[in-house]
């Protein structure tokens, strides 16, 4: 087993440090202020190949795989978890399930778009009253002869009101009951019937735009059916257990960026005569932040190395990652704020930011509840 | 090989500029530990006048290159001229300041001999038998000690680090003109045209005291008080990294590692925070003061004198004093 | 147009120095090698002027121990076509043992152009572009900001004591980087993996014996420590006291 990063590898992160700290960094207070997404930095990212890491070359994508987009959102969450986002919204979650499940034509059409930012993705599973009961989702999409028609709202929809494609689950029969979901592509921006709105009052991802989608009657084309009528909910699990390696990855970013703040500050601040980084209960948090964050990273790492190899179905591990990491960063963050004190309370220091917007691991994409139910399940035998 | 050392001393339109007096001063001393000469070279056009003068600094003997075709420095005309002198003044050590010429020049020579050369240097002794340079190293975080194997060297100082000492009108050095033959072979790269600077600034190298501004100014139009402090002090305005990066000064202003290094008398860092590449910039400024509202800036761990506040009060109020006690 | 430049391994910045057991040079262990921001520059240019001629190649050479070569990949997934590694292990401190070194491989190179950044930021000596040139009889402007070549001839832009400096020289010349010449491009994901399929070939370098030693490596001197004069407007009178009477610098 080789622990070693290849020359790639290094340079890729190395491609993701500089541009976290050259493109989103210098403009990242006054954006977060603003709740800004700054189109110019996705569209960076989208130029310089960040989208397409699991995608064939012949959809625009560059096939660097898995493990280097982990280690690309790992850099970029470790100065802003909001700009992880796109990772998933356009690459882990809609590019690659379309890739999985359409039909060439739906490949052609929306792939390579997705990877170049020509086209904003998102997935629309939630909704007001169903998360982690997925199956207990009340949109319906109605056969008609020439489409279907949607009914009915999701929630809490990363990119909801600047999408232009989304994935969205919707049942076609209730009465089949988790076998009645389908997925459908539906495109947000000129499909009748279809409103979007912003959420505003969250806590934290303020640069990642979340809102919500109404369907009112809204007619849809019958080639917007992704896969199979009723093959919704194991589309749904299947793109989950990519999307959630972004998670992952994210919750990596955020230790990393917290201990490393951390570490540079107990270096710095003194009191007592001496710098914090001598005392004991300082050097326990210190320790503890990193044990966690390189123990996350090793399970983010692994998942996808495994996906690289063609397992794409291992849940385990991905389930893993995604508990331990968030987890992981949510810690990171509370610890940091301990160590920077006050000035972890102020909003002129990044780590009240970290601590905001790691909480969200814990319930975007499966709760940790949820993941921990997967985890025992499959250690289980269920 | 000889004693000697000789030493360019660099003139800007027909008159010295300062660091050239501290090449010489420092070139009289290791020609004094050699038991040798200080020879100076000054180059350029309509020069011949002032030759004179750096006698006062401790030449004992200047050469005159005057030509008209010399009147802007270009790199291979002036080195040429320095190489033809060194090879009638056979010197133990070619001396120079890293200024804007000197940084060319150090190297023409240094390949034109098969002298090495060591750059930046921020203090030498004599040693051994012979001079021994120290200078700063991967942006001043390490300082390296530096000796020569062979004859003839070429050193050059960093600029400001050593103040020449007071002139001394008594002393009248040799003066020696010296004929070059010049043809366009020696001006591969022409000058085709010279946007002058704004006249009255002052460059940040050449200033003894220095008001720089940083992201802490929040903005172009607030670096007004900074200069109004510099005018006061006779000094000039630097900027840190991130000022010019945001575009509110040019980069021409800019101290730290990609920018300018500077030496003066006293460093005012205003709104700075005191990141490494900038303190590669400044660290060996004589007196550094640091202005800044967040007393956890690392500019406060190398600053001789701090104080904690919001600059939009505190440089003004030190202006305002400054006025009443210099009068 | 074929063009070639010249990159150094060098510690980024942001690294911290330790001085390593010989008391000569640093410690690698655990440093952070970047090329060296100044050379990242002309790498730019060299990809630069090849866009905008539609034609050329451009090499890169580079001096250093046998980890140069990730650096050089970094210059090849930008756009540069192959490379020269020159292998010396002894991280050789005379700058211009290491223009011979340089001057003797670009001997072998059929070039219109070199390019350098104007200093390296481990030694800041920026001085080996212009040793190079001089040893290769070639002429040479430093430190530009801007670069234009049309008709065999290079014309630039600079920034000197006298103010803004155009300069026209006929090309084979040298020209090194100074930062405001252009903005480097992050390379992309793609042409990160393209990197490892372009040629490069390594050479012992050919350095001579060094003309200088470093007698020793030491940490800066300690300044003596500051003091917080004190708070706001209030402390402003202490402060001005303090620079004429103690500090005697006004």
């Amino acid at each position: 087993m080789n622990f070693d990063f290849t020359e790639e590898q290094k340079s890729m992160m190395e491609l993701g440090r500089d541009f976290a700290e050259k493109e989103i960094l210098p403009t990242q207070e006054q954006d977060e202020k603003q709740h800004l997404f700054r189109k110019e930095i996705f569209k960076k990212m989208a130029e310089l190949g960040f989208f397409g890491c699991i995608i064939p070359e012949k959809y625009g994508g560059n096939e660097t795989g898995h493990l280097c987009a982990a280690l690309l959102t790992e850099e970029i969450g470790r100065v802003s978890a909001s700009w992880t986002l796109p990772f998933n919204m356009q690459m882990w979650g809609p590019a690659f399930t379309i890739l999985h499940y359409g039909t060439e034509e739906q490949k052609e059409k929306y792939i390579p778009k997705l990877v170049s930012g020509e086209l904003i993705g998102a997935f629309a599973i939630t909704e007001p009253n169903s998360g982690s009961d997925v199956a207990g989702m009340g949109t319906t999409a109605t056969e008609t002869d020439d489409g279907f028609i949607l009914n009915g709202q999701k929630m809490w929809i990363s990119n909801a009101h600047v999408a232009d494609v989304a994935l969205v689950y919707a049942y076609t029969d209730k009465s089949k009951k988790h076998k009645g979901i389908s997925c459908f592509l539906v495109e947000l921006k000129n499909t009748p019937g279809i409103k979007t709105a912003p959420i505003e009052t969250k806590l934290g991802l303020f640069c990642a735009p979340t809102g919500e989608i109404a369907f009112e009657d809204a007619k849809i084309p019958k080639n917007a059916l992704l896969g199979q009528k009723g093959e919704g909910f194991k589309i749904c699990m299947w793109q989950l257990n990519n999307t959630r390696l972004g998670c992952a990855a994210r919750g990596v970013g955020i230790a990393r960026g917290c201990h490393e703040v951390a570490i540079k500050y107990a270096l710095e601040r003194t009191q007592f005569g001496q710098p914090i980084a001598e005392f004991q209960m300082i050097q326990d948090q210190l320790a503890t932040m990193y044990v966690e964050y390189e123990a996350a990273r090793l399970l983010v790492l692994k998942a996808a190395y495994e996906k690289d190899q063609g397992n794409l179905n291992n849940t385990l591990s991905v389930s893993t990652a995604k508990y331990y990491a968030s987890e992981a960063a949510v810690n990171a963050s509370g610890i940091a704020m301990k160590i920077f004190g006050s000035y972890g309370y102020s909003s002129e220091y990044p780590v009240e930011r970290f601590f905001r917007d790691a909480k969200s691991l814990q319930v975007v994409e499966g709760t940790s509840n949820i993941q921990k139910i997967i985890i025992s399940r499959a250690i289980l035998g269920k | 090989m000889g004693n000697n050392v000789l030493i360019f001393a660099e003139q800007i339109g027909g008159k010295f500029r300062s660091v050239a007096y501290e090449a010489v001063c420092q070139g009289k001393k290791m020609a004094q530990s050699l038991g040798g000469k200080a020879i100076a070279v000054t180059i350029g056009s309509g020069v011949e006048a002032i030759a004179k003068d750096l006698g006062q600094y401790g030449a004992d003997k200047v050469v005159v290159v005057d030509n008209e075709k010399l009147k802007n420095f270009t790199v291979d005309a002036y080195g040429k001229a320095l190489l033809e002198v060194v090879s009638k003044n056979d010197p133990a050590i070619v001396l120079l300041v890293a200024s804007f010429q000197g940084k060319d020049l150090g190297g023409y020579v240094s390949a034109g001999l098969g002298a090495p050369l060591t750059a930046d240097c921020t203090e030498w002794n004599w040693q051994d038998g012979g001079v021994q340079i120290k200078r700063p190293v991967y942006a001043g975080k390490a300082y390296v000690t530096v000796k020569f194997n062979t004859q003839p060297a070429v050193i050059s100082l960093r600029p400001k680090v050593f103040p020449p000492d007071a002139p001394d009108a008594s002393k009248t050095p040799e003066v020696e003109k010296f004929d070059l033959a010049l043809t366009d072979d020696d001006f591969r790269s022409v000058v085709k045209e010279i946007v002058a600077k704004t006249t009255g600034k002052l460059d940040v190298t050449e200033a003894d005291i220095i008001v720089s501004g940083g992201r802490g100014m929040k903005g172009p139009e607030n670096f007004a008080i900074l200069e109004e402090l510099a005018a006061l002090l006779g000094g000039a305005v630097g900027a840190s990294r991130s000022a010019v990066d945001e575009g509110w000064r040019p980069h021409s202003d800019q101290i730290g590692q990609t920018g300018k290094v500077v030496s003066p008398k006293l460093y005012i860092a205003c709104g700075i925070s005191g990141a490494i590449q900038h303190l590669a910039g400044m660290r060996t400024s004589k007196c550094i003061v640091a202005i800044n509202k967040d007393p956890e800036a690392p500019i406060f761990n190398i600053a001789d004198y701090g104080i904690v506040g919001d600059l939009f009060k505190v440089v003004p109020a030190l202006t305002a004093e400054l006025k009443k006690v210099l009068g | 147009m074929n063009i070639v430049v010249c990159v150094k391994r060098v510690p980024d910045t942001e690294t911290k120095i330790k001085i390593g057991p010989e008391g000569t040079k640093i410690d690698p262990t655990g440093v952070e090698f970047i090329i060296s921001p100044f050379d990242e520059f002309a790498v730019e240019e060299a990809i630069r002027i090849k866009e905008k001629l539609g034609k050329g190649e451009i090499t890169i050479l580079s001096l250093g121990p046998s980890d140069a070569q990730t650096i050089m990949r970094k210059a090849y997934a930008m756009g540069a076509d192959k490379g020269i590694h020159l292998n010396d292990p002894s991280e050789c401190p005379d700058a211009l043992a290491e223009a011979h070194a340089l001057a003797t491989a670009l001997k072998e190179i059929p070039f219109d152009l070199v390019l350098f950044g104007k200093q390296a930021i481990d030694y800041d000596n920026g001085a080996v572009g212009v040793q190079v040139a001089k040893l290769l009889n070639i002429p040479i402007v430093t430190r530009i900001i801007k670069l234009d070549i049309a008709d065999g001839k290079a014309v630039v832009e600079r920034e000197s004591d006298v103010g803004k400096e155009i300069l026209e020289v006929k090309l084979p010349a040298a020209f090194t980087a100074e930062k405001g010449l252009n903005e480097p491009r992050y390379p992309k994901l793609m042409d990160i993996m393209k990197a490892k399929k372009k040629p490069l070939e390594e050479k012992p370098a050919q350095l001579g014996a060094p003309k200088i030693s470093i007698v020793k490596m030491d940490y800066p001197p300690a300044r003596p420590p500051g003091k917080i004069v004190g708070e706001g407007e209030e402390a402003v009178p202490a402060l001005v006291n303090l620079l004429k009477n103690e500090a005697k610098v006004i």
